[in-house]
């Protein structure tokens, strides 16, 4: 800092005649102004891509607007999207799809994912390569990964009904384009994405374990399951807790996969809520009425993420 | 006595040898599951369409079909814009973003001024919320700003992550005061104790942001989705789509070379980095 070299005598001249404000003073806006320097060009990005569509968000839940109307057409209308929201029983179908999806889709990653994880932490020959091999569905293009399992689960000629005729199957499901079959084929390819992922958090949490408690529960006669129920599921508590709500809310908000591999179809079998915020928005172009339907959705995630935040209270080892 | 010891001990070994043995040929066994579908991926890719579905599964491609990615390349269906503006988008969104983040997270851990803490709260309330729900604004905002089916669209958003920001403040929050005071003593002015002493001690963390960007963003399928309709500007997810009309076998073949032409990069830099992958997104909670 070179105006503070320059400033120094004058500063000590101040401080010898008693005067002590000024210099600190001085040297606390200098910095302020090199905090506000560094901070700007994030800040501004941050104002005008995160908080002002965050606000515009939920003004635009009030209003009713389309794309036709253009910006003057916008009109203030209260509480009538959500009012028609509540009445909606499209919107309540697809939450019951949602809760479906992400109901059995979560707990189901997660116990894989603590599953694969017990099993890795053993002493097994090529750990590390497995790990990899199970983690790579998380890296990679969710729409690469929906196209191959669009062409397995081709209901006609895929592979995977090939297999299932060939064990004696005659009419096995349509998986994607069936009406039953389409959600829980949705689930199973999510699942499959998403375990390797919760695999490997779950492997970096029991490594963190401490041996001592294992040498103490052996030394009690405690057993396998045991040794499960008291150590290592209390010790694992944060870590199910964090992938509970990550998961919860990468499962529930997400469109993609839907949008790529169904439409929400066949008929509305998949189309859960999130899709359904999409299609209002960017299909019908309901802006308002879609904003109103993603402010629901997120209100309903986090009273639940907050539910597992209490549930996982008192239930941990260290808590 | 000794001899039952020993007996005993055998037993053991015994014991820990077959569990070794039992949970090895179990993961690996469950390892097929997540590998198939990426082997059969390219071993289509290699075929003729018509012999992708063809039973049985033949895993080694006879004759090998190198024509799919000829087409996928050169041809007409060509990935080579998909790819330029994915390259265009990452690359600029990942600098950005590092760039940025690391501005703005050394401010906020190292330097004192009003607001500094008010502020750093208002980007930890918007820190969970989805992006799902910002995208009817941004894309009203971007189409104001005319910026609405240019790359612009993807790119900006990118730029400015309260995730990267926080990710940073945490990394040079843990870094010791001592180091800045004595380069100021030592004539240092601001910019350069941030270059010169805190950045290089941040290292590993910029490492980090700096693959959780580039693979979230080299994946993003939604926001294209929503911001882009000019097929010249599509990014690969997006351009991967194109291929998906072709169900029913008619060029399945060209889809799966699509498709692994698509995670080529992603897929290499993970098994080549795979410790600082995992690492990393294993800490980031996102995708």
């Amino acid at each position: 800092m070179s105006s503070s070299t320059t400033q120094a005598p004058v500063a000590r001249a101040v401080a010898s005649t008693g005067g002590q404000g000024g210099d600190t003073r001085e040297s606390l806006s200098a910095a302020g102004r090199v905090g506000w320097l560094f901070i700007t060009p994030n800040l501004v990005g941050f104002l005008a891509f995160t908080l002002l569509p965050l606000l515009a968000a939920i003004a635009i839940a009030f209003t009713s607007w389309n794309v036709v109307s253009g910006y003057s057409g916008i009109t203030f209308v209260g509480l009538a999207n959500f009012a028609e929201a509540l009445g909606d029983g499209a919107l309540w179908a697809a939450v019951g799809r949602t809760l479906l999806y992400a109901g059995i889709g979560v707990p189901a990653t997660m116990m894989g994912g603590l599953g694969l994880a017990m099993l890795l932490n053993r002493d097994i020959a090529g750990r590390t390569l497995l790990r990899v091999v199970f983690f790579l569905p998380h890296v990679v293009s969710s729409v690469a990964i929906g196209l191959v399992w669009l062409l397995l689960l081709n209901p006609d000629s895929g592979p995977v009904n090939a297999g299932l005729r060939a064990i004696g199957i005659d009419a096995p499901p349509a998986w994607l384009v069936s009406e039953t079959w389409g959600l829980p084929s949705l689930v199973l390819i999510a699942v499959w994405s998403a375990i390797g992922y919760n695999a490997v958090i779950y492997l970096s949490a029991l490594q963190a374990l401490p041996v001592d408690l294992y040498e103490a529960a052996a030394i009690d006669g405690a057993n396998a399951f045991r040794r499960f129920t008291t150590v290592t599921w209390p010790a694992l508590m944060p870590t199910t807790t964090f992938l509970a709500i990550t998961m919860t809310i990468s499962q529930s908000q997400g469109f993609g996969l839907i949008t790529f591999l169904t439409q929400g179809g066949p008929g509305e079998a998949t189309t859960t809520v999130s899709y359904f915020m999409y299609q209002q928005g960017f299909q019908f172009y309901r802006f308002g009425y879609a904003a109103a339907v993603g402010m629901i959705s997120f209100v309903g995630v986090l009273l639940l993420t907050s539910f597992f935040w209490r549930f996982q209270k008192g239930r941990g080892l260290y808590t | 006595m000794s001899t039952l010891q020993t007996a005993g001990m055998r037993h053991r070994r015994w014991r820990r040898h077959g569990g070794k043995l039992g949970a090895s040929l179990l993961a690996w066994a469950l390892a097929l599951l997540f590998v198939v579908p990426f082997l059969w991926m390219l071993s289509s890719s290699l075929k003729r369409n018509i012999d992708v579905f063809s039973l049985p599964i033949s895993w080694l491609p006879d004759p090998v079909h190198w024509a799919n990615y000829a087409d996928v390349w050169i041809g007409e269906k060509s990935m080579v814009t998909y790819y330029a503006n994915s390259l265009i988008v990452t690359l600029t969104g990942v600098a950005g973003d590092l760039t940025t983040s690391a501005m703005a997270g050394y401010a906020f851990a190292r330097l004192k001024f009003r607001g500094r803490d008010k502020i750093f709260l208002l980007y930890l309330a918007t820190a969970i919320i989805p992006a799902q729900l910002l995208l009817v604004p941004r894309f009203m905002f971007f189409q104001q700003l005319g910026l609405y089916d240019t790359l612009w669209a993807l790119i900006l958003p990118g730029v400015f992550t309260v995730y990267g920001t926080f990710l940073l403040r945490q990394a040079f929050a843990a870094a010791p005061d001592a180091l800045g005071e004595a380069a100021r003593i030592d004539g240092a002015n601001e910019w350069q104790v941030f270059w010169r002493v805190y950045l290089p001690l941040v290292r590993p963390m910029l490492a980090a942001l700096a693959i959780i960007s580039f693979v979230s963003t080299w994946n993003d399928y939604e926001t294209p989705l929503v911001m882009l309709t000019t097929p010249s500007n599509f990014t690969i997810p997006l351009g991967l789509t194109t291929f998906a009309d072709s169900e029913g076998g008619i060029s399945a073949g060209l889809a799966m070379a699509a498709a692994v032409s698509a995670l080529v990069p992603v897929a290499t830099a993970f098994v080549l980095f795979q410790r600082q992958f995992v690492a990393a997104l294993a800490h980031s909670g996102i995708k």
